[in-house]
Formats: C-alpha cells, sequence, structure tokens
C-alpha cells in the first residue's frame, strides 16, 4: 500500500542543490506531490520538506540515493501524528456586494483572513494541513474562485528536539 | 606557503599535488588558459587523445589497471558532451575518475555562447558529484574535493566545470586545501552485529555461495577473499566485474554468474540456500528475471553503498562497509563460529556443484562452415600471454567469450564495460591501461563493430609510445545483435551486416595508423601471429583474426527469462537432479 511520506532534508546552501534532489527523484521513478525549500537557522543551510507517496521499500531507496547526494545533510521523516505540517493558500474568491458577507463569514470560521479586496473579489490568506486548506476551497467554490496558489508543505517535528540532532537520523541500511 | 599564480595555474598545481601524474585530453577555446601551465609542468604528463571519448575511456582504463583516479580533460560544449559516455561508462562501473571541462566565461554562461553546454546539468545523473567552480581561490580546494569523492567510498566519477574567466583570474595557491564536506562519510566499517549475525549463517548453511563482484576489486580484498573462501570452502563465482578477483585455476572457483555465465555458477545461484554477496549488485544481466532469482536462498548483502543494499533483492543480513574490512571481520567471526562447534556439511552440496561442472563444462563446437572459432582465438591468446597480461575488451559476443574463454589468475587483469556496455571501450582503455602498466602485456580484444568505434586512438598510441596489441574478432558482423536476431527475430538480419571482412581492410588502416598490421584466417596460423605480435614491443600491433559469423555465446539465459531456462547451448536444457542436499 502506497503512503503518504513527509521528509525533511537538509542540504547545503549550493547552486545547484534543488536540481539535483529534483532530478533524483524523477529519474529513479518517484513522483514528488510537493516540495518547499527555504533557509534555516544556520546560513548556509537550507531545509527542504518533500512530500511522496510511495511504498516502504522504495521510500528506502530514495532516502538512501537523497542520502548519497554529496550536498545532502540528514533526512528525516516526519510522522504526521508528531509534526506540525503546514501549506499555504492564496486564493481569489468572486466577492460582489450581495455575496461578500457569506465569503467573509467563511474565511472567519477557518480563520482565515482576506489579503486584498478589490470590487467583485477578495483574495483569501489561509495556512493550514492539506485537508484543512481543501475544505475551506470547497466551501469557496460556490462563490466563483477566480485564481488561487498553493504552496509546497513545510512540516516541523513537535517537542522541543531539533533536527540538528543527532538521535532522529534516518539510519541507512544497517 | 602561498603564491600568487593564475587559475590555470592553480589547477596544474592542484593536479600535480594531488598526485596526478597522468591525464588524456584535447585542448580548445575554454580550457585553453589550462593547457598553458600544462606546457611547463614536469610532473604531469598529458596524453593528446584524437576524440574526447578516446580521453574518458583511456582515463578509465588507467584507473581500473592502477587502482588510482584517472583523468581526462576537454574543452566546454562538444569536447565536454564527448565526455558523456565515458563518464556514464564510470559511473555503471564504479570507476575513479576525474573529468576536468572548461566552460565558457562566468558571464557568458547561460546566453547559448559558442561552445557552451551545460555539462554540469548534463552529468548530474551520471556522477557520483559534479562542480562548477565559481572562484580561482576555489580551484585547490575542488580538485582535492573532486579527487577525494571520485576515489573513496563506492568509486565513481567526478566532473570540474572551470569558466575561462577564472582559469585566467589572479588568485593564490596554498596546498593542502581543507576539504568541505559535511554532507559526504561513506561507511567503510562494517557493523560487529552484521558480521556475527552472518558468520552464523555461513557456518550453518548447507548450500553456501560466494557471490563476488567488482566492490571486491576496487576495495582491494583479493587477498582476503581467497582466505575467507579457502576458510569455509564454499563455491566462488566471480561476476563480469570481478574476473580476476579469485583465481579461475582454483577448485572452488565456478566461473561467472549470469546471462552468459557457467551452468554450474547460475545453476548453484538458483538452488543455493545462503548467498554471501561481496560488492556485488545483483544486476539484472546476473539475476535474469529477478522473481525467480535464488528462490531458496538467505541473502548476506555486503556493499559499501547502502543505496545498492535491499535495492533489488531484499538483504537478511545488510552490511554497509568497504569489502577488504568486511571480509577480513568475517574470517575472524567465522573462525570464531566454527571454533564453538558449528560447521555444515558442504560434501554433498560439492558432488552437486562439480556434478554439474562435469556435465557442463566451459567448451564450444567448431563451425562447420570451417571457418575460424573465434573462442579458440580468444583462448589462444590467453594462454600464450598468460595471466600476468591485462585484457580489456569492447562489448558483445568478444567480451563474453574473452571473459569466459581466457583464465585469469589475477586482479585487475580484466577491464571491460560491465554496466553501461559501451562498445568502443576497448582500444582507449587499452591505451590508458597500458599508460597505468607499462611494463605489462595489455591485449586489446575487440570485436569489429566495436574497433569502428574508437580506433582513432591507436594514433594516439602510436606517436606516444603506447604499445598495445589489439585483437580484432573480425566476424563481419554486430555479433551479439545478429545473435539475437537468429534466435529471437528468425535469422532476420537487420542492419547488422557491416561487411568488415571487405572494407575496411584492417592491416592496412593499422598501417595507416604507424601500427603493425597482420592478419589471421586459419586455425593453423594464429599462434604464429599471436606470437609475432608479442615479439613486437616498439609499437601497437593490431591483428585482423578474420572469424566465422555464425558462432554463438553459450551458455545463455534469454533476457527476461528465469535463470532456471539457462541453455547450455542452443536447444539444451540443462538436466539437473531434482534431488537437493
Amino acid at each position: 500500500m502506497s503512503t503518504r511520506h513527509t521528509l525533511s532534508v537538509l542540504v547545503e546552501d549550493k547552486p545547484g542543490v534543488l536540481a539535483r534532489v529534483a532530478s533524483l527523484f524523477s529519474r529513479r521513478g518517484f513522483n514528488i506531490e510537493s516540495l518547499a525549500v527555504g533557509p534555516t537557522e544556520h546560513p548556509t543551510t537550507s531545509r527542504m520538506t518533500i512530500v511522496v507517496t510511495v511504498d516502504d521499500l522504495p521510500l528506502e531507496q530514495v532516502t538512501k540515493q537523497l542520502n548519497k547526494l554529496v550536498n545532502v545533510l540528514k533526512i528525516v521523516e516526519l510522522d504526521p501524528a508528531a509534526s506540525v505540517q503546514r501549506e499555504l493558500l492564496l486564493v481569489k474568491v468572486r466577492a460582489d456586494l450581495t455575496t461578500r458577507s457569506h465569503v467573509l463569514e467563511t474565511v472567519q470560521l477557518f480563520r482565515a483572513k482576506v489579503v486584498d479586496v478589490a470590487s467583485d473579489a477578495v483574495t483569501v490568506e489561509a495556512t493550514g494541513t492539506r485537508d484543512k486548506l481543501a475544505a475551506l476551497v470547497r466551501v469557496l467554490e460556490p462563490f466563483g474562485i477566480r485564481e488561487m496558489v498553493q504552496s509546497g508543505m513545510v512540516a516541523v517535528c513537535r517537542g522541543s528536539r531539533s533536527m540538528t540532532g543527532s538521535e532522529n537520523r534516518l539510519r541507512s541500511a544497517s | 606557503m602561498t603564491e600568487n599564480v593564475t587559475g590555470a595555474q592553480s589547477l596544474v598545481r592542484s593536479l600535480e599535488s594531488v598526485g596526478c601524474e597522468v591525464m588524456f585530453g584535447i585542448p580548445g577555446g575554454a580550457i585553453l588558459p589550462a593547457y598553458d601551465p600544462i606546457f611547463d609542468s614536469t610532473k604531469l604528463r598529458h596524453i593528446l587523445v584524437r576524440h574526447e571519448q578516446g580521453a574518458g575511456h583511456a582515463a578509465e582504463g588507467y584507473a581500473q589497471a592502477t587502482g588510482k583516479v584517472g583523468v581526462c580533460m576537454a574543452t566546454s560544449g562538444p569536447g565536454a558532451t564527448n565526455l558523456v559516455t565515458p563518464i556514464a561508462d564510470a559511473y555503471m562501473d564504479s570507476v575513479p575518475m576525474v573529468a576536468i571541462t572548461g566552460q565558457v566565461p562566468s558571464a557568458a554562461i547561460g546566453t547559448d555562447a559558442f561552445q557552451e553546454a551545460d555539462i554540469c546539468g548534463i552529468t548530474m545523473p551520471i556522477t557520483k558529484h559534479n562542480f562548477l567552480v565559481q572562484a580561482a581561490e576555489d580551484i585547490p580546494r575542488t580538485v582535492a574535493e573532486a579527487f577525494h569523492i571520485a576515489s573513496t567510498g563506492r568509486p565513481g566519477p567526478v566532473l570540474v566545470d572551470l569558466p575561462k574567466d577564472i582559469l585566467q583570474a589572479a588568485t593564490t595557491f596554498a596546498w593542502p586545501p581543507v576539504l568541505d564536506l559535511p554532507g559526504y562519510h561513506p561507511t567503510t566499517r562494517p557493523h560487529a552485529k552484521q558480521i556475527r549475525e552472518a558468520a552464523r549463517l555461513i557456518a550453518e548453511a548447507k548450500r553456501p555461495v560466494l557471490y563476488v563482484g567488482g566492490g571486491v576489486l576496487k576495495a582491494r580484498a583479493a587477498a582476503e577473499l581467497r582466505v575467507l573462501a579457502e576458510l569455509t570452502g564454499i563455491p566462488v563465482v566471480t561476476t563480469l566485474m570481478a574476473r580476476g578477483a579469485f583465481p579461475d585455476s582454483h577448485s572452488q572457483h565456478l566461473g561467472m554468474p549470469g546471462m552468459h555465465g557457467s551452468v554450474a555458477a547460475v545453476t548453484a545461484f538458483q538452488k543455493t540456500d545462503l548467498l554471501i554477496c561481496l560488492g556485488a549488485r545483483f544486476d539484472d544481466r546476473v539475476t535474469g528475471k529477478l522473481s525467480t532469482f535464488a528462490p531458496g536462498a538467505k541473502v548476506i548483502h555486503a556493499d559499501i553503498d547502502p543505496a545498492e543494499i535491499s535495492k533489488n533483492k531484499v538483504a537478511d543480513v545488510p552490511i554497509v562497509g568497504d569489502c577488504r574490512e568486511t571480509i577480513a571481520d568475517l574470517i575472524v567471526a567465522v573462525q570464531e563460529v566454527y571454533a564453538a562447534g558449528t560447521r555444515a556439511d558442504l560434501t554433498g552440496w560439492w558432488r552437486q556443484v562439480d556434478s554439474w561442472r562435469e556435465t557442463y563444462p566451459r567448451g564450444y563446437d567448431e563451425p562447420e562452415d570451417g571457418s575460424l572459432a573465434p573462442q579458440y582465438v580468444i583462448e589462444r591468446i590467453g594462454k600464450i600471454a598468460g595471466p600476468e597480461a591485462l585484457y580489456v575488451s569492447g562489448v558483445g559476443q568478444h567480451q563474453m567469450w574473452a571473459a569466459q574463454f581466457i583464465d585469469y589468475e589475477n586482479p585487475y587483469t580484466w577491464l571491460n564495460s560491465g554496466g553501461a556496455g559501451t562498445m568502443g571501450y576497448a582500444v582507449p582503455a587499452a591505451m590508458g591501461a597500458k599508460v597505468g602498466r607499462p611494463e605489462a602485456t595489455v591485449w586489446a580484444i575487440d570485436g569489429d563493430g566495436c574497433f569502428q568505434m574508437t580506433n582513432q586512438e591507436l594514433v594516439t598510441c602510436a606517436i606516444e609510445g603506447i604499445p598495445i596489441k589489439v585483437a580484432i574478432i573480425n566476424n563481419g558482423n554486430l555479433g551479439m545483435v545478429r545473435q539475437w536476431q537468429t534466435l529471437f527475430y528468425e535469422s532476420r538480419y537487420s542492419n547488422t551486416v557491416l561487411q568488415s571482412k571487405r572494407i575496411p581492410d584492417f592491416v592496412k588502416l593499422a598501417d595507416a595508423m604507424g601500427c603493425m598490421g597482420l592478419r589471421c584466417e586459419t586455425k593453423e596460423d594464429v599462434d604464429a601471429t599471436i606470437e609475432k605480435a608479442m615479439a613486437i614491443d616498439d609499437m601497437p600491433v593490431v591483428i585482423d583474426f578474420v572469424v566465422g559469423e555464425d558462432a554463438m555465446v553459450w551458455p545463455m539465459v534469454p533476457a527476461g527469462t528465469s535463470n532456471d531456462e539457462i541453455l547450455a547451448a542452443r536447444d539444451t536444457r540443462p538436466v539437473f537432479g531434482e534431488d537437493q542436499v
């Protein structure tokens, strides 16, 4: 059974690293569902959050292949139950005088916020899990979605532990 | 001490300092600054090849023969892309190689400048790592890192791309640089618990086999392997990449596994209860149909690359580490298990294995049309040149016969393109091997198809004083493809007939390239011709062995089928007793 896995990958902040990681997934035949990359608390290190849907054995293979990339420093698989996982959604919804209050009500219910207003539309910003954002989009859809854009997932493990701690490093074969 | 130099001088000083003695290459626009200090270097021999692919394969041959890092150099754009095939070849066969390429000036990168190619992007999937150098001061560190990555862990090719302005820039040179590779830590020490578990399985197994791959040679562990094999008395199978890791004359050696392996080796894998895989990777040419491979076997898999373990066949006991350390530890651990009283009796297993060996020995049929048998030619070269010589093959039928019919007694005497299957490997790789081992006799065993892909490097050999010997096994066809057409395409020989018995005239071609050209068409002349070639040591020799076109490589496991379907010869399935030990 294929399941969704979230990998946090610490990489050296060097040119071409994103291409190395992305091309490794494609040439080994793995589909990336989402990928987000950004800086970390260390200036020379970037962090990627990669969501893939694979079986356990191919996941082990992809992790080992990632570990072989010279610029990859560390890989941790984040358990959804033990981590905070968030995506960012910007959605432009049709909202004229007759529907605007309904739209705003929905936005409030989802603890989202309006970041731009035009005469016939509002732009809503929301963060949350994939499921929450999907639910928001479902509710907004009847008003008319003019445009939407969504980030890849970012995630961090719960508790005080940091990924730079050594104990939760994904082990290689033995 | 820090010196003021140009980027190009820094590059040459770095190569000298890292221990590079020989490099193979061709200059061009973007790499031109580097060639000026090369002109002055007394430590670095640059061999001017005739095609960049030749430079790459020569670097591979040099590396395979010596264990040192092979170095090749080319200019930007087409110079660099001509290195792609040897780089891919080195990646598949884990050959330590550093490729240095010129690049258009930094400011021109991305503008489709003259002779621009994104060689780092192009080689990303076929290098262990690559670098685009962005500042001249980074050159010494980058060269040191490239050599370190290429030669440690699982070896492989590393490419260093140098923009022209960086080669021309003023900089400083100091050695040694500090390596900055925080993400690169190959595991070499095997885990003691895994070693103990492996030793227990080895001592208990009733039908064990040692499955020895190229990793044993890369780890320079042939001596340790022999100790382990003789300690345990377990049958040994050496893959195409490991020929020479264990003496062919040794009574425990069953030969090569896989598509054209010996019946005994292939069958031992199918019947074994414990596969002890050392530095091999369960390639599809070895396993045949994976789901039916070694069905009754527990698997111990030792490899320095964790990603190889359980990639194709799930390992019961995974061991990540250097093969030499792993085998050395296994020897001690197995002795301890034996001392504690556990040791399975292998007599019955050997009786079975020996019966396969006796019933299906190595051999071939003489061609019915009276033509020269290619196997005979290759066998005689092996006998006359002996086990101290190096044999370098191309890819195809002649490669399989050279793997089968030459007896390898020593490591690093058999070089070929195993993983990538690169036709045209032999001549340039033999050139590189001869440069690395000038005292050794180096034979390229080539096909007429392969030879026509890279023979231009014989000019390099003639001019640079690299007296290799080339045996063209000339059947006038792309022999292996023809064999498949015979077997699987109703003998419809679409585009495999090269007519190279007629054109080109290989003797004249050899002569034109400054080599001695010989021809041999009959069995009676084979020995004399080989001996004549052996007597010439001041120029390259090319022998055109005109052989029959219908000879086939046997045994054979047809592609995609189970190893159980091995054919000892055409339409001949071996008969195995159903009884098991």
